[in-house]
């Protein structure tokens, strides 16, 4: 099979959307950062041509969007685990599916909503695969109704590096599924999964947005949201300094429940694509910083009323597809951290102030609260608190220098970092920000599986940065 | 058109599980037939998933031609009435590793096109007492013309096209269709490890196959793109052609 280089080039017809040269398909992440390069790439078409460990550790890849490197194995063999994406059974009166871990959010929803389900927490994307989403045990805009992903998973399939394949769940091999959500693949394949749906009526938002001045005024707008509102996100300006440093918009939705006859809509899907990597001057500090000016100036009001359909709502950048390669050849970051509710609004304020002193743009700044529903994921990030999320370009040696600093003063207040987002995080502040989970998770790693993150952050080898 | 039913040959390859799903949405009947009983089972229980009105398997090896009647009675017993008959069967082998292994060399022909050839006539058999319907088959753009990169794949194709084109004269005027479908390089577990340009998604190629059916076309190339590559590939002349390495 050969030698996979880690970063393909993009063949110029792609903004046809149908064509794609094999080299694309190689392993990365969403940032594009590391580089990495597999040693062999295994591309099962069914469940049960996934391989057994050979030499080299194994790791599950899905579609590739988590940003860091937890979905790489550098020098390792690398599992795809696109082609598995068959539903296995659908019981459309309980909302109940059971699917192989292939298939993706998209597919899914495809099936489920023209018969009035929903996936109970989806992330940001609708391209990424039910094995990913419960490896990284994602959450949504809903985590303070319904917590991660991996509360709603009934039971899964996994097949560890030597071939035995097993049962997991609540009550089976618990403590084994508890090490899977969130295992980041690092307790074998995810075969298959089982997972409770949502019951939806139509699928139009009722949507409102409100304009908030500063830090605190979002805090306490997201508060009050929180308490009527499914579905609750803020987006900041970050650019925005001084008395309105943290001003942004509070958005917070609810499904309708006007059976309307919307759920037989068919999906857009992406509306252009990136076709190939941008100038890196495309997302750099001017054009952030007026992409950001114009966004909050753009609602006029305080408060504006919508409806939408589930497409922009949840998933407004899947309009664009390949985003990923606007931030150029040198790829990006995205940081992601939750800190407990009471040093919640000072420790972003600092955060947003180390990013500007450090001269780090950040094109996109998003803030939610987190509820107090707990994973059964031992690995798993959500805690009570406030959660932000930046996304920048990996303009210089500052970037690592500014989120350095930021994970030390989250960790100083028990805070922690996502690693689904990360790519940099420095060993020894993650196992510090997960020590009692580390303990508890290490036992049911299996040695035939790896990955480039879990390396890095426990020091077993060096990966180039 | 509910009711309505397609038999795919092959159906667990990467085409036809594309094409499988797109009739499973519409709510159709399908006979399902491969040589992998495990997989027929996932993907049976995922095209009912995706709204199939009931299926039906059969495990065969279709390099088996004694079995070839047999899964032309089950199908009729099932459907009924047959709408579609999708061919989808078929295997790769890279050039160097054949050419110097008769048996091997061989088997690629008897797979791709002696199975074809005789499933396509007996299904044409059963389409004509029924007057009606559709039968289509996956053959290649490799069959438009012999390249030393892989000319035993394009001649079983090239058999199967030119096979495909007399059929399509002879069932005209009953009113049945018989399609070419001629993709290029498509991301399909077939092409695994293999380094090439232009590869298509299974969902395009698969869109495409199925308006091709709908609009009762003879020929599809897929993408579409191919159909002009392919009208040059086969007016350079010989002595250049030669010379080219592909």
């Amino acid at each position: 099979m050969g030698r996979w280089r880690g970063r393909g080039r993009d063949c110029g017809c792609c903004y046809l959307g149908i064509l794609r040269t094999i080299m694309q398909q190689t392993p990365t992440s969403w940032g594009r950062y590391p580089e990495s390069l597999a040693d062999r790439v295994v591309d099962p078409a069914w469940i049960t041509d996934v391989p057994v460990a050979g030499s080299s550790s194994m790791l599950a890849y899905g579609l590739g969007r988590s940003y860091g490197d937890v979905c790489l194995n550098n020098g390792g063999t690398v599992v795809r685990m696109h082609r598995c994406d068959r539903i296995l059974h659908f019981d459309s009166n309980a909302g109940i599916v059971r699917a192989e871990a292939g298939l993706s959010i998209a597919e899914l929803l495809r099936v489920c909503v023209p018969r009035g389900w929903f996936i109970p927490v989806t992330p940001g994307t609708r391209y990424v695969t039910l094995g990913g989403a419960v490896a990284n045990d994602v959450h949504g805009k809903n985590h303070h109704r319904v917590g991660t992903i991996g509360r709603h998973v009934r039971s899964l399939g996994l097949m560890r590096s030597n071939g035995t394949s097993m049962r997991c769940s609540a009550t089976e091999n618990g403590e084994l599924f508890a090490a899977t959500i969130a295992g980041m693949g690092l307790t074998g394949i995810i075969t298959w999964i089982e997972l409770s749906l949502l019951p939806i009526a139509s699928r139009r938002i009722e949507q409102e947005s409100i304009k908030a001045r500063s830090l605190g005024d979002l805090i306490r707008l997201t508060d009050e949201s929180d308490a009527d509102w499914d579905y609750t996100v803020s987006w900041i300006d970050v650019m925005s300094r001084g008395a309105s440093l943290g001003r942004g918009l509070v958005l917070r939705g609810r499904f309708s429940d006007q059976a309307d006859g919307t759920l037989v809509k068919g999906w857009k899907g992406p509306l252009l694509t990136v076709p190939f990597e941008a100038p890196s001057w495309l997302l750099s500090a001017p054009t952030i910083s007026l992409f950001n000016t114009v966004w909050y100036n753009r609602q006029l009001g305080r408060l504006s009323r919508t409806m939408l359909d589930v497409e922009p709502f949840f998933y407004p950048l899947d309009a664009v597809g390949q985003w990923n390669l606007l931030y150029g050849r040198r790829g990006m970051l995205q940081y992601q951290c939750v800190v407990p509710v009471n040093d919640g609004e000072q420790v972003m304020h600092k955060i947003l102030g180390h990013m500007q002193r450090g001269g780090v743009s950040s094109f996109l700044a998003v803030l939610k609260k987190f509820g107090r529903l707990e994973s059964p994921g031992i690995m798993s990030f959500p805690r009570p608190g406030l959660t932000l999320t930046l996304d920048m370009p990996i303009s210089g040696r500052d970037v690592f220098d500014a989120l350095d600093r930021c994970d030390e003063l989250v960790h100083s207040v028990g805070g922690r970092v996502y690693a689904a987002k990360d790519a940099r995080v420095r060993g020894e502040v993650f196992r510090a920000m997960y020590s009692s989970e580390i303990e508890r998770f290490m036992p049911w790693i299996d040695q035939g599986m790896s990955s480039s993150f879990w390396r890095r952050v426990m020091n077993q080898a060096t990966e180039s940065k | 058109m509910s009711s309505s039913s397609i038999v795919i040959i092959g159906a667990t390859s990467g085409i036809a599980q594309g094409v499988a799903r797109l009739y499973a949405v519409r709510g159709w009947k399908m006979f399902l037939v491969a040589r992998n009983a495990a997989a027929l089972e996932a993907m049976a229980s995922d095209l009912l998933a995706r709204g199939a009105s009931q299926t039906s398997l059969l495990v065969a090896d279709l390099g088996d031609v004694a079995r070839h009647d047999e899964i032309v009675r089950r199908a009729q017993q099932f459907c009924g009435t047959i709408g579609v008959v999708l061919i989808a069967h078929g295997i790769l082998r890279n050039q160097q590793e054949i050419d110097n292994d008769s048996d091997r060399m061989l088997e690629v022909f008897n797979v791709n096109a002696t199975s074809s050839i005789s499933l396509l006539q007996r299904f044409g058999i059963a389409l004509e007492a029924q007057h009606s319907g559709t039968l289509a088959i996956i053959s290649s753009v490799a069959g438009d013309r012999g390249r030393r990169s892989l000319y035993t794949y394009g001649a079983t194709k090239a058999a199967v096209s030119h096979f495909v084109a007399g059929l399509r004269g002879r069932y005209k005027p009953l009113g049945i269709n018989v399609l070419d479908i001629k993709p290029g390089p498509v991301d399909t577990p077939m092409m695994a490890g293999r380094t090439q340009a232009l590869v298509a998604s299974v969902d395009a190629v698969a869109r495409d196959i199925v308006r091709a059916i709908d609009r009762r076309k003879g020929v599809v190339y897929t993408p579409w793109f191919w159909r002009i590559i392919m009208r040059i590939v086969r007016m350079i002349p010989e002595p250049i052609f030669l010379k080219i390495k592909f």
